[in-house]
């Protein structure tokens, strides 16, 4: 009896469970719903720029367009993703437990998750209009606008509970629940980076919680602590949102990282190289990542001191990052590498993710910030990392663990489709961006000048083939839901504890505690490495 | 389970002094805060932190925990107080 | 449901922990905004300071630190086994909560009645620093009130919890994992003691 099929699959055997398998996959079929929401809205951003001057929308509705992209996409897509799906749905198993440690937490966490996003929602039609700051809420502006910050921000602050429940559940998982066995240098490095990240899910979110709370009050109090009027400091606003949203950042690609290093092993037959390295430099892109903040605020009048040491630290973040990106390629290296839609996913992953990582160093030069600093640049950037990271991570870990998620396997073909697509209208989309931001076109404008008309073009017509490839994806898991053939316990080779057990897994998830005696990837045992 | 793990049991007298100790440096900030402007500064440097200790130390059973839960309140405290300090790298320089 | 409920004492220690680590950090940004706000308003700050009352800010910390003993007793009470003990105690602890809060909405209802508050007339004609402070004042004292209200209600619930020896000597983690909060509100106290009261 798998935990699919248990209790009669009435709706309410659904939503009040507890199973962590059950609630991943809640989480996912909510964050498919908004991710394509939020592609939708990106599209049509893009169409907008089929035309320098007014076109198919007003500024207006262009304003709270990019606003609502970014707050779908950050607050209920990229940074809950891969913990709230995969780290669910897999975190138990992978370190042989039945459940998380607080099964009920976790499930009022997925409550919290639903009301967040229902306030996102209903911020969207009530008040006067959807908010028109962009996700960063920047004060004065959000103070000021009459479109409806207030209940926008109140969403993000319940979004910011349920993924503060999340990490103090995995911190206390991996504590608590490891099988006999499984030493600290037995897990496999998913769990390590959902350790990493649950931490600073734990020590920073409550930050940006209380800013949003600010916020809110100022709205309604006028208090004065952002207004230099009363004595208040907005730059202490940005401080503070990013002392949260730039450790955000690696909330959204660690777990990613992790998901990756699971990845590329199976595929290679190989034991990963470089274990150690990749466990310790996941807490340590923790540590410095929280220590980078103020390298988004560079042109906003800091003292030079701080301009200084944050970017001599955003320098330093890369090193960990790119020990991540050098030990996944020397794991191929005289590796039995075999190209399944999930390998390949994971390729284009550490491809992007260091363009999208060297931009940022590149980024992280004052002088160079100063003419990037608000430009397409910074949007083709952040792109190429939260969207050819994170996002092309999150897919790659679905083609990955679909068959043992749900016992059904999707048709190989398609799915190299749309990675040809995805990958292809990514490149075109974004790498123009970056073309654009340096030549100066300015992010989050509504016209934009002859001279950059073509290059938009070009843009969009990327957009077009991503959001093609995108929806070839997913109805490619949709039919296999339906009419996949039935997958086996281990389709792909794998020899984590997931693979160890039926496809989909039974309810209790092992039938006995399972005691571990070697590492997680020991693929050609009595060989180091 | 059959026998439950139990936590570290702290007798009455010790709580009383741990008490005493609190209400004393508690009077001891608020007679240095009317000293003068350096002597309140260094006070609340020094004994707010030592009150705070105090209570974690004792009340809150810290002392008697393993040492994986100390070096997570460590790393709590030490987050916040590296973020403060970050602050004053533009705060102070301006 | 059943089957998913398992009793881990350490593991539902770790996750009180954890908890108050976000509830630290929660007023760690308000302590971030308290310490930039204040580096750049030390004038206003000073002399703003001033018209907060001392002794009602010290007699709120001694009643905070007395209720943290007792909630610590109480922990050490039910440990013994001494069922009333703990009761008394942990009962007294939720009453010095209430305390704690009328004294702190006397204080707020005194600087309401002279015109202190966000926009009010006492602080219209003042430098701008100053209301930042009281701003300030009103925020982290407002949030930390919360935090004891709560903590009330939920001794309140242990009181109960014992009585109804749901919480004894041989399971007492949620006794003790309230104690924890209790505490942490007591602690988040000790800072602002200095921070508000003892500015001048």
């Amino acid at each position: 009896m798998s935990y699919l099929d248990r209790q009669g699959g009435g709706l309410l055997s659904w939503i009040a469970s507890t199973d962590h398998k059950r609630i991943g996959l809640l989480y996912l079929a909510l964050m498919t719903v908004f991710f394509f929401v939020a592609v939708g809205i990106g599209v049509a951003m893009r169409l907008k720029h089929l035309s320098g001057g007014d076109f198919l929308m007003t500024a207006q509705t262009y304003n709270a367009l990019f606003t609502v992209h970014g707050v779908i996409m950050i607050f209920l897509f990229v940074i809950p993703g891969l913990p709230a799906v995969f780290g669910n749905f897999f975190l138990p198993i992978l370190i042989g437990a039945k459940d998380v440690a607080f099964p009920r937490l976790n499930l009022l966490s997925w409550y919290f998750f639903v009301t967040g996003a229902a306030l996102a929602v209903l911020s969207l039609f009530t008040g006067h209009g959807p908010p028109d700051t962009g996700w960063t809420f920047y004060v004065p502006f959000s103070i000021k606008t009459g479109t409806n910050v207030s209940l926008a921000v109140l969403a993000a602050f319940v979004l910011g509970l349920s993924s503060i429940l999340t990490g103090l559940n995995f911190i206390t998982t991996i504590h608590r629940l490891r099988a006999p066995g499984m030493t600290w240098h037995r897990m496999p490095l998913f769990v390590w980076s959902l350790y990493a990240t649950a931490w600073i899910q734990v020590l920073v979110t409550p930050i940006i919680g209380i800013t949003l709370v600010l916020v809110i009050l100022e709205r309604f109090f006028n208090i004065g602590v952002f207004d230099p009027a009363k004595g208040g400091d907005p730059l202490l606003y940005q401080h503070m949102f990013w002392t949260y949203s730039h450790p955000a950042v690696y909330i959204m690609i660690v777990p990613a990282m992790g998901a990756i290093s699971e990845i590329i092993p199976t595929f290679s037959r190989k034991s990963i190289f470089g274990y150690n390295a990749i466990a310790y430099s996941s807490i340590a892109i923790a540590g410095f990542g929280s220590m980078v903040w103020a390298h988004h605020m560079f042109t906003s009048g800091m003292a030079d001191t701080a301009d200084f040491v944050f970017s001599l630290l955003t320098f330093i973040v890369a090193v960990p990052s790119a020990i991540k990106v050098f030990n996944w390629t020397a794991t191929l290296y005289k590796g039995s590498i075999e190209m399944s839609p999930a390998m390949l996913y994971a390729l284009s992953f550490v491809f992007l993710f260091a363009i999208g990582g060297l931009t940022g160093v590149m980024q992280g030069a004052l002088g160079l910030n100063v003419h990037l600093h608000d430009t397409y640049w910074i949007v083709g950037h952040f792109h190429y990392v939260m969207f050819g990271g994170t996002g092309f991570a999150f897919f790659a870990a679905l083609l990955y663990w679909f068959p043992k998620m749900t016992g059904r396997m999707y048709a190989a073909r398609p799915a190299y489709a749309a990675w040809g697509l995805t990958f292809t209208g990514f490149n075109i989309l974004y790498f123009t961006m970056l073309v654009l931001g340096a030549q100066g076109m300015p992010r989050r404008y509504y016209a934009h000048l002859p001279q950059f008309h073509d290059a938009h073009l070009v843009a969009t017509a990327g957009s077009w083939l991503l959001a093609a490839g995108l929806v070839t994806l997913f109805s490619n898991f949709i039919c296999a839901l339906f009419r996949g053939r039935k997958a086996e316990a281990n389709p792909w080779g794998g020899i984590t504890l997931e693979w160890t057990i039926s496809s989909p897994p039974p309810t209790e998830n092992f039938a006995e505690v399972p005691t571990v005696t070697a590492g997680p990837y020991a693929y050609n045992p009595g060989r180091p490495g | 389970m059959s026998v439950r793990e139990q936590g570290h049991t702290i007798e009455y007298p010790t709580l009383l002094k741990v008490w005493g100790a609190l209400v004393l440096l508690t009077a001891a900030l608020v007679g240095a805060s009317r000293v003068s402007e350096a002597a309140a500064v260094w006070a609340m440097l020094a004994l707010t932190p030592l009150k705070a200790a105090l209570v974690l130390y004792f009340f809150m059973h810290l002392k008697y925990e393993k040492a994986v839960l100390k070096a997570m309140v460590f790393t709590a405290l030490a987050v916040l107080i590296i973020f403060i300090g970050m602050l004053f790298l533009d705060i102070s320089f301006r | 449901m059943s089957e998913t409920v398992h009793h881990d004492y350490q593991g539902a220690k770790i996750g009180m922990w954890l908890f108050l680590f976000t509830e630290f950090m929660l007023f760690g940004g308000l302590f971030i905004l308290y310490a930039g706000s204040r580096a750049l308003n030390p004038e206003a700050f000073h002399s703003a300071g001033r018209e907060l009352s001392v002794p009602l800010g010290v007699a709120n910390t001694v009643i905070l630190l007395t209720s943290s003993l007792f909630v610590a007793a109480a922990i050490t009470a039910i440990q013994k086994g001494n069922k009333k003990l703990s009761l008394i105690l942990t009962g007294l602890t939720a009453a010095c909560g209430a305390l704690f809060l009328v004294n702190k909405a006397a204080e707020w209802g005194m600087k309401f009645h002279h015109g202190i508050y966000p926009n009010g007339p006492g602080l219209a004609q003042r430098p701008a620093g100053e209301a930042l402070f009281f701003g300030l004042y009103y925020i982290m004292t407002g949030l930390h009130g919360l935090h004891v209200l709560a903590g009330t209600v939920l001794l309140t619930v242990m009181a109960v919890l014992v009585s109804r020896e749901r919480v004894r000597q041989d399971d007492y983690v949620l006794l003790e994992n309230s104690g924890l909060y209790w505490h942490l509100v007591d602690v988040i106290w000790i800072f602002l003691l200095p921070l508000f009261y003892l500015a001048a």
